[in-house]
């Protein structure tokens, strides 16, 4: 099943007088559990994508359909206020230089999405806080501040920010982009383990080519259109990952 | 778990002097303002029990007469006038009057008095109506002289220093050869009392050749009277003026005015400063974290989460500078007091500036609202921040 449909997205750009087509024409469907990498150069539109598919950004164009529910399509636009709900009910977002907070705790960055989106459930974020420390091995870092710890534990935390409200869909933009090829290897087989024994649907964007080989599927991106799977008008899923990696 | 609250007083401990700074600068207008404010509780109330102390609102003197010693002195003892001191008896027929004291001021040339001899200021009272409408007057040493008493006489603070004499000492009124036995010191009251020096009544007439002569009634009128009205009323007596206490009351509070307005225009600058530095704190801070405001976003924030938070921050901010701002008022209070001295034309004495309770409490929440006003456009534009436009700036 589906747990992301784009159909015929474009998203434009004003670059002085030049208009910038960042996103041309892609239509793309997620399955649930999928782990998608989006791959292509510097300025390919990968990112941008990305926020598009994550509900951070709104098209000029085309159709998105998150759980079954319609995001956008021509001549409807949600309010930030809606977006930010199904944001927060769908998305947990990785990001390559972790933004936590630094006056808080490992602990309080953890808990931070609870504050504004579980106001009513806090026994259940602070065990689900406590049951991620201890998974993602950074229990010891608890009460440390983001500036005692280092960059691979910084990205668990960010990791373990990004699944305290157990969302479906795990975003993440390069997420080893900041780390040393030990620690990018530590954090690929955390996404590894939660695409494949929480059935968890991630989409990375990575020019890290160990990390892109752990995924399932994978769509290159040029100037805006998908260029690999090789599909004539359009992007095609690639199920074997054997078939491009 | 962490709140709200929390992670905004978190944010403000980043910046620890910028955020000590601003706390600074609400203090010092908080400061101010409960030092304003307090001098208007203050100043008041002093200047009441000032009059009050004189024991007579209202003096009734012949028309032209100088009224009082300072005048006097100034014009070397001369142009006094005189009214019948029966005229005592017809005044204290108006239900107005609660009480009445017939005075006779007479200045002499002292030559043993410095260098080139001085002036000594007497003043003839009633020994059986005077001390009752004075009695907040307290004495050094001694007491006053007796009701039927002629020979006596009680010397004010700075008059009994500069003529060296204590209780039961001999005192001679010069030119007039009479012997006073001095039998009490007044303690200091900061007013023109302390120099004075009073003899009984009929003695002062009898040795300056004025029996039946008063320079002054002092009346005391009763609280519920109508001033204006009594007033007018003795203003039909043939040849008197009639000083009251509540016009020289106006007269001071007026000229205190100006001082009040220069020193509300400076507390009315000190908050807007302090309301630019709040504005200027909170804003610097929202556009340092302009990335991190937009992630939290992304997480979950809704548009209203970050301005409560934002918000938060500048209520701490006011809260903490007011708190400072009025514990130093209170313990600075007399620092204001000699402060205000120094700039306003006429001080009583007392307690200029009187901080209370609800004068704390009242700038506590001025502060806050103007704090809270001061932080919505802050709050607003990080509410406003677009976590793309937080994203974008990661770099693709």
């Amino acid at each position: 099943m589906a747990i992301i449909k784009v159909k015929e997205l474009t998203r434009n750009y004003q670059r002085g007088a030049e208009t910038v087509r960042a996103v041309n024409n892609v239509s793309l469907e997620v399955e649930t559990s999928d782990f998608l990498v989006i791959h292509g150069a510097s300025g390919s539109g990968k990112s941008t994508l990305l926020n598009l598919l994550g509900c951070l950004d709104n098209p000029d164009g085309g159709e998105i359909t998150v759980s079954g529910r319609e995001i956008f399509k021509p001549g409807m636009k949600l309010s930030e206020g809606t977006l930010t709900k199904i944001r927060r009910e769908n998305f947990g977002y990785i990001f390559q230089k972790f933004y936590l907070i630094p006056t808080l705790t490992v602990f309080e960055n953890i808990v931070l999405p609870g504050v504004f989106y579980c106001k009513d459930c806090k026994e259940k974020v602070l065990a689900r806080a406590n049951q991620l420390l201890a998974e993602l091995g950074i229990d010891k870092r608890r009460d440390h501040l983001p500036g005692e710890i280092s960059g691979g534990e910084m990205q668990r935390v960010g990791i373990a920010r990004a699944l305290v409200n157990n969302p479906a869909i795990l975003l993440a933009d390069e997420p080893t982009g900041n780390l040393d090829s030990k620690r990018a290897n530590e954090i690929g087989e955390i996404l590894t383990k939660l695409n494949r024994e929480n059935k968890k649907t991630i989409i990375m964007v990575t020019h890290n080519q160990d990390l892109a080989k752990l995924a399932s599927r994978k769509i290159e991106l040029s100037d805006g259109q998908i260029i690999f799977p090789p599909c004539p008008g359009q992007s095609k899923i690639v199920h074997n990952q054997s078939t491009f990696l | 778990m962490i709140n709200i609250y929390q992670v905004a007083f978190k944010n403000l401990l980043r910046k620890k002097t910028r955020s000590a700074l601003t706390i600074v600068g609400i203090a010092l207008s908080a400061w101010v303002l409960v030092s304003l404010f307090g001098f208007n509780n203050g100043y008041e109330h002093s200047l009441n029990r000032d009059i009050d102390n004189l024991g007579y609102q209202m003096i009734v003197t012949a028309k032209g007469c100088p009224y009082e010693a300072a005048t006097l002195m100034l014009k070397g003892g001369t142009g006094l006038r005189y009214l019948k001191e029966n005229l005592t008896n017809e005044i204290i027929k108006n239900r107005e009057v609660e009480k009445i004291t017939p005075m006779l001021m007479q200045v002499v040339l002292d030559p043993n008095k410095g260098e080139s001899g001085g002036l000594a200021a007497f003043l003839g009272v009633d020994p059986a109506t005077y001390p009752a409408m004075k009695s907040f007057l307290k004495f050094q040493e001694g007491g006053w002289f007796k009701p039927d008493s002629q020979k006596e006489v009680v010397l004010g603070y700075e008059a009994a220093e500069l003529e060296q004499r204590e209780v039961g000492d001999i005192y001679l009124i010069p030119e007039k050869n009479i012997e006073l036995k001095v039998t009490g010191i007044l303690k200091r009251t900061g007013t023109q009392d302390d120099g004075t020096i009073f003899v009984p009544i009929k003695t002062l007439q009898q040795a300056f050749g004025k029996t039946g002569q008063v320079t002054g009634i002092g009346i005391k009128v009763s609280k519920d009277a109508d001033i204006a009205r009594f007033e007018d009323k003795m203003y039909n007596l043939p040849d008197v003026q009639v000083v009251s206490l509540i016009q020289v009351k106006q007269t001071i509070l007026n000229l205190v005015g100006t001082a009040k307005v220069m020193v509300l225009s400076i507390a009315i600058i000190a908050i807007v400063i302090a309301l630019l530095g709040v504005i200027n704190t909170v804003l610097m801070s929202v556009l340092e974290r302009y990335q991190e405001i937009g992630i939290l976003k992304s997480i979950g924030a809704m548009p209203l989460d970050i301005f409560r938070m934002v918000w938060t921050e500048t209520l701490i901010l006011c809260g903490i500078g007011s708190l400072v701002g009025i514990v130093l008022a209170l313990l600075l209070a007399q620092i204001s007091d000699l402060m205000i001295r120094r700039i306003i034309p006429y001080a009583p004495s007392g307690v200029l500036v009187q901080v209370d309770l609800s004068l704390m409490m009242f700038t506590l929440l001025v502060m806050v609202l103007i704090g809270l006003l001061g932080g919505i456009y802050p709050a607003w534009r990080a509410a406003n921040i677009r976590p793309l436009e937080a994203i974008r700036a990661e770099g693709e």
